[in-house]
């Protein structure tokens, strides 16, 4: 491709002056939500890790896990779980071509925000 | 590559505040992005203050009122004034759009502009559109055939026309590209929502007799793939048009070529 770059031109403001989306932002946040799981993830194996080992570290690992702050943890990752599985079904909507108008797109990604904080809701209800 | 804050030489400083116009009494404040060559400084943006009792409509009113009558050297593009040749395409009120179809009333306090994000800058509003044209180029933007010319003319049903809408009414204005952060971060690779839908426009028409190498051509992580269905393109456009379908439908048929 061509090289734009001639000399000394500055290159235009681009995040910082772009007004947010419905759909950047459910498209951005399904990626954050991906990495934070495997953070996540790595906190439940540390847990299970301390069981296996030994009960005065199973006991420091549990203590973490249901302090105020673990649990928050685990239901903002259980609510991550939730929206990256919405957004992956949209995607898989999308990758037939359909739904892509800007209407049902954006219907869409409601749709997955609300749907996400709803199971949530439902999955804590069910396992408490 | 991703590089979330601008170089050290691009970064924008406060620029001047011009005079408000005398006796005005219906006063928009513009705040306009301005670079020159010449300064051997960084980028600024400049406040200006419009009568818009003596001013037309539209953004692109806007900015001509403010070269006539307050600053001369402010410097953008423009041509048709009627949304059909895409030079005035540059960020306003933080959506990417063609400022002679915009309208003053669609943004709601100050109207800030910026060139198209994540380009190089010739000058105040004007980016260096010469990757765009190569990426557009790149894509062989007209019919291949193989195939005898006929006597007359290539010749195309009504519903194979029919195919073609809501493609090639695409002017080239870049907003969609310049919108898409997947083409800030690859536009050395990926070619971008205007390019992307300029190829899709030659795959299914009918008279094409290259939609195989065009496909193969498009098979590459970084030329097609690197669409994740931000959006930001259909959203953008000023003409109404939806590249993120276009490109959903030439993944689908790559899909069906592998099959």
């Amino acid at each position: 491709m061509a090289n734009g770059d001639r000399g000394n031109r500055p290159l235009s403001p681009h995040l910082t002056i772009y007004r947010p989306q419905l759909t950047s932002i459910t498209s951005i946040l399904i990626r954050i939500t991906g990495n934070a799981i495997i953070l996540s993830v790595m906190l439940i194996v540390w847990w299970l890790f301390a069981a296996a080992t030994s009960l005065q570290y199973f006991e420091v690992a549990d203590a973490v896990i249901n302090s105020w702050f673990g649990k928050l943890v685990l239901i903002s990752s259980l609510w991550a779980v939730w929206y990256h599985l919405l957004g992956g079904v949209r995607h898989l909507i999308w990758d037939r071509a359909i739904g892509l108008d800007l209407k049902t797109a954006e219907y869409l990604g409601w749709s997955v925000i609300i749907g996400s904080f709803v199971f949530t809701i439902l999955t804590i209800a069910v396992l408490w | 590559m991703v590089q979330l804050r601008l170089p050290r030489n691009s970064r924008v400083l406060t620029g001047k505040t011009w005079p408000k116009p005398e006796g005005a009494s219906n006063i928009r404040k513009f705040k306009i992005y301005r670079w020159s060559p010449e300064d051997n400084d960084n980028p600024r943006v400049d406040t200006y203050f419009v009568d818009l009792d003596t001013c037309g409509p539209m953004i692109l009113d806007a900015l001509i009122k403010i070269k006539s009558e307050i600053d001369p050297t402010l410097t953008f593009r423009r041509s048709c004034r009627e949304g059909i040749c895409g030079s005035c395409a540059m960020n306003i009120d933080g959506i990417n759009t063609l400022a002679c179809i915009y309208g003053l009333d669609e943004v709601k306090g100050d109207v800030n502009i910026y060139p198209l994000p994540h380009m190089p800058v010739i000058k105040d509003l004007i980016p260096d559109l010469t990757n765009f044209y190569a990426q557009h180029a790149s894509i062989m933007p007209w019919l291949e055939t193989k195939t005898n010319t006929p006597a007359q003319e290539w010749k195309q049903s009504i519903e194979d026309r029919k195919k073609l809408d809501g493609l090639y009414e695409c002017v080239m204005c870049a907003s969609c590209s310049t919108s898409c952060p997947s083409y800030w971060w690859n536009s050395d690779r990926y070619l971008g929502p205007a390019a992307l839908l300029h190829a899709y426009r030659w795959i299914i028409d009918s008279r094409d007799q290259a939609t195989g190498e065009r496909l193969d051509d498009l098979d590459d992580p970084f030329k097609l793939y690197r669409c994740h269905t931000i959006m930001n393109c259909a959203k953008t456009c000023p003409k109404g048009l939806n590249p993120a379908l276009a490109i959903a439908e030439v993944k689908k048929l790559m899909v069906e070529k592998t099959n």
